[in-house]
């Protein structure tokens, strides 16, 4: 339903996009993972017709995008990362304006409106300036806005970046039941759970290329090394512990910000704790706990993205997988990939 | 139950239809016109631009110049200010249409329609047509208020309306010179400067408020070729009231009405492709 084949494009000194292929089949969700700057807004942006890639071919329900931009129009719905609807507007407003503008007639669209209105629990509010919304409801009504022509394909860039946990997961009940219509849909998120919870199949991309490619679980058994975390009764100031470690793990060994938690990848080999422990034993360290745990999808993302989600985010997203590391996460890197582009562009 | 199910309360969109009809464009420019005049209704500075300031503006110059103004050839000052005022009013409010275009492109607004089946450049005319709208008010608070304030037209209905339709056209050509300075603004707030740096000398630097009799040699000379000046003269003349340029040399103070239908068309010509260039290039990436 939806088919990248050798996209490129280049913002003036930035590559965006070096060469990226993917597909999503009908009726299924793909999940476009990946660190801010990565490429995935502008692989949104080539496929829905806002950007014109410098090569390569992008098709959507069969269609392409450079070629019949204004077909492809019709037969997709956007939620985009920025929230691009009128503040000046009621909620109300904002869905009819985007309904009549695709030709569905004036009736239809308010009917449509009121609809959705109900699905995203926003008919207290439907008929308040935008203005006045939180983060989750403009969230909500711009997915809404999306849905308005009932579209055959969605695309949903960063659709719950800087929400609240609740709202997320009112955003994700709302993804999950536009599957059960048939919908195919494009979602791209920096957050590894959000892709396991919705995806039928991840593509992760980084510096404008497509690193991994397959289901969660495929990704999960792809990456075999365990990952070992050791929390100490004293901050790691010398770099004693972390030197101690270095020769049983693979890869360097991390520092939380507040040295007291170290982790590092390594090979699941008999009796790891209990040289890691020995180790740490012999250079004088105190360890309070010690955990080697089995990969999860962060650990593959980092093992595969060379372990930069978010700079000022990292700590928190090794130290604890999924939810906390992306509620936490959330505002800080939201929307940095989209202003750089804006820079570039200006 | 069962018919309920059978007969969904609302439909999706028929792909099946191609987009671009006539129709559809006129569709889509009128959803945005009424989505503008939303806005204008909904920010208190754009509505008092075209609700207060006329009013606060025709009070002011009757009342405080009014007296101290005497007019080559004679003549009462109310009658000859109404349609300087009017130019006034409406050549300052295509201010509007810059930062509202600008205020577009930057809010990430535009990507959506961008994504959506519409005619793309019914951005740019649906904020046209609603700059058009919000003139004809201004156009009516400003004739009310002269009224109330002692201005009284010498000429017929047909011919008033004329004076009226002459500013309200040129305001419009110079909506699209606005739209260009939006579309290439660096800010909505940069936009806004337009407003004082350009249209605000481009209103005074005329006969709007006063005779351009008493001005320096030089100053004369720019405000006879001013545009602004030939509208009010056409329009003094369409609505006959005392007109002192008629006096003047200046090809356009001797053919005031030909030559603002003239400024209009070329602005209009010249601006409006212009417009749509510049929307194009900062719309493609």
């Amino acid at each position: 339903m939806i088919q990248a084949e050798g996209l490129t494009k280049r913002y003036g000194e930035t590559q965006a996009l070096a060469g990226v292929d993917f597909s999503v089949p009908a009726g299924t969700i793909l999940g476009l993972l990946g660190p801010n700057g990565a490429g995935k807004t502008t692989a949104v942006r080539v496929l829905t017709t806002l950007a014109l890639p410098d090569s390569g071919r992008g098709t959507v329900a069969g269609i392409d995008v450079v070629k019949h931009p204004g077909e492809v129009r019709r037969h997709i719905g956007v939620a985009a990362q920025d929230a691009t609807l009128d503040p000046l507007l009621t909620g109300r407003q904002n869905l009819v304006l985007v309904g009549e503008l695709s030709d569905m007639g004036r009736a239809p669209a308010r009917a449509r409106a009121t609809e959705l209105l109900a699905q995203f629990e926003l008919t207290d509010a439907a008929d308040r300036v935008l203005k006045g919304y939180s983060g989750g409801m403009r969230r909500r009504l711009d997915l809404g806005a999306a849905l308005m022509t009932r579209p055959p394909v969605l695309f949903l860039d960063e659709p719950t970046t800087g929400l609240d946990p609740t709202s997320r997961q009112r955003v994700w009940e709302a993804i999950r039941e536009l599957l059960g219509e048939g919908v195919t849909v494009l979602l791209t998120t920096q957050y590894l759970e959000e892709a396991d919870a919705l995806a039928h199949r991840i593509v992760v991309v980084d510096h404008g290329k497509v690193i991994a490619n397959g289901t969660p679980t495929e990704l999960k058994e792809a990456s075999r090394s365990a990952r070992l975390e050791v929390s100490l009764a004293a901050p790691d100031t010398d770099g004693r512990a972390a030197g101690a470690m270095a020769p049983l793990v693979s890869g360097r060994v991390h520092v939380s910000e507040d040295g007291r938690r170290l982790s590092a990848g390594v090979d699941a080999s008999p009796g790891l704790a209990t040289a890691v422990v020995r180790a740490l034993d012999a250079a004088g360290v105190l360890v309070d706990n010690i955990e080697v745990r089995q990969p999860s999808l962060d650990d593959v993302f980092f093992s595969l993205t060379g372990g930069h989600i978010e700079g000022e985010d990292e700590d928190e997203a090794i130290g604890s997988a999924g939810g906390a590391a992306a509620a936490s996460a959330g505002g800080g890197g939201k929307s940095a990939e989209r202003q750089e582009l804006e820079g570039v562009r200006a | 139950m069962t018919t309920t199910t059978l007969t969904p309360t609302s439909v999706g969109l028929d792909r099946s239809r191609s987009g671009g009809s006539v129709f559809g464009a006129l569709a889509d420019i009128w959803a945005m016109t009424r989505r503008n005049l939303v806005h204008i209704a909904r920010e208190p500075m754009q509505l008092s631009d075209v609700t207060i300031q006329p009013v606060l503006f025709t009070v002011l110059f009757v009342y405080i110049f009014g007296g101290a103004i005497a007019l080559p050839g004679g003549g009462s000052y109310v009658n000859y200010l109404l349609a300087g005022i009017l130019a006034l009013n409406l050549v300052t409010s295509v201010m509007g249409t810059a930062v509202g275009l600008s205020t577009d492109l930057h809010e990430g607004m535009i990507d959506r329609f961008r994504t959506l089946p519409m005619w793309r450049s019914a951005v740019l005319v649906g904020r046209s047509m609603a700059d058009l709208l919000t003139s004809l008010l201004c156009a009516l608070i400003v004739g009310l208020t002269g009224l109330a304030v002692g201005w009284r037209p010498g000429a017929n209905d047909i011919s008033v309306l004329g004076g009226f339709a002459l500013v309200i056209f040129f305001a419009y050509a110079l909506t699209w010179i606005a739209a260009c300075v939006g579309l290439n603004a660096k800010s909505p707030e940069s936009a806004a400067s337009f407003g004082f740096i350009v249209l605000f000398p481009l209103a005074f630097v005329s006969n709007a408020m006063v005779p351009t009799q008493h001005m320096p040699g030089w100053l004369q000379a720019v405000a006879e070729w001013n545009p602004v000046s030939a509208v009010c003269a056409g329009t003094r003349v369409l609505w006959g009231n005392p007109n002192p340029a008629g006096a003047l040399h200046a090809w356009p103070m001797q053919h005031p009405i030909e030559a603002s239908l003239i400024w209009s068309v070329v602005l209009i010509g010249l601006a409006a492709p212009l417009a749509a260039h510049f929307f194009r290039r900062r719309t493609t990436e």
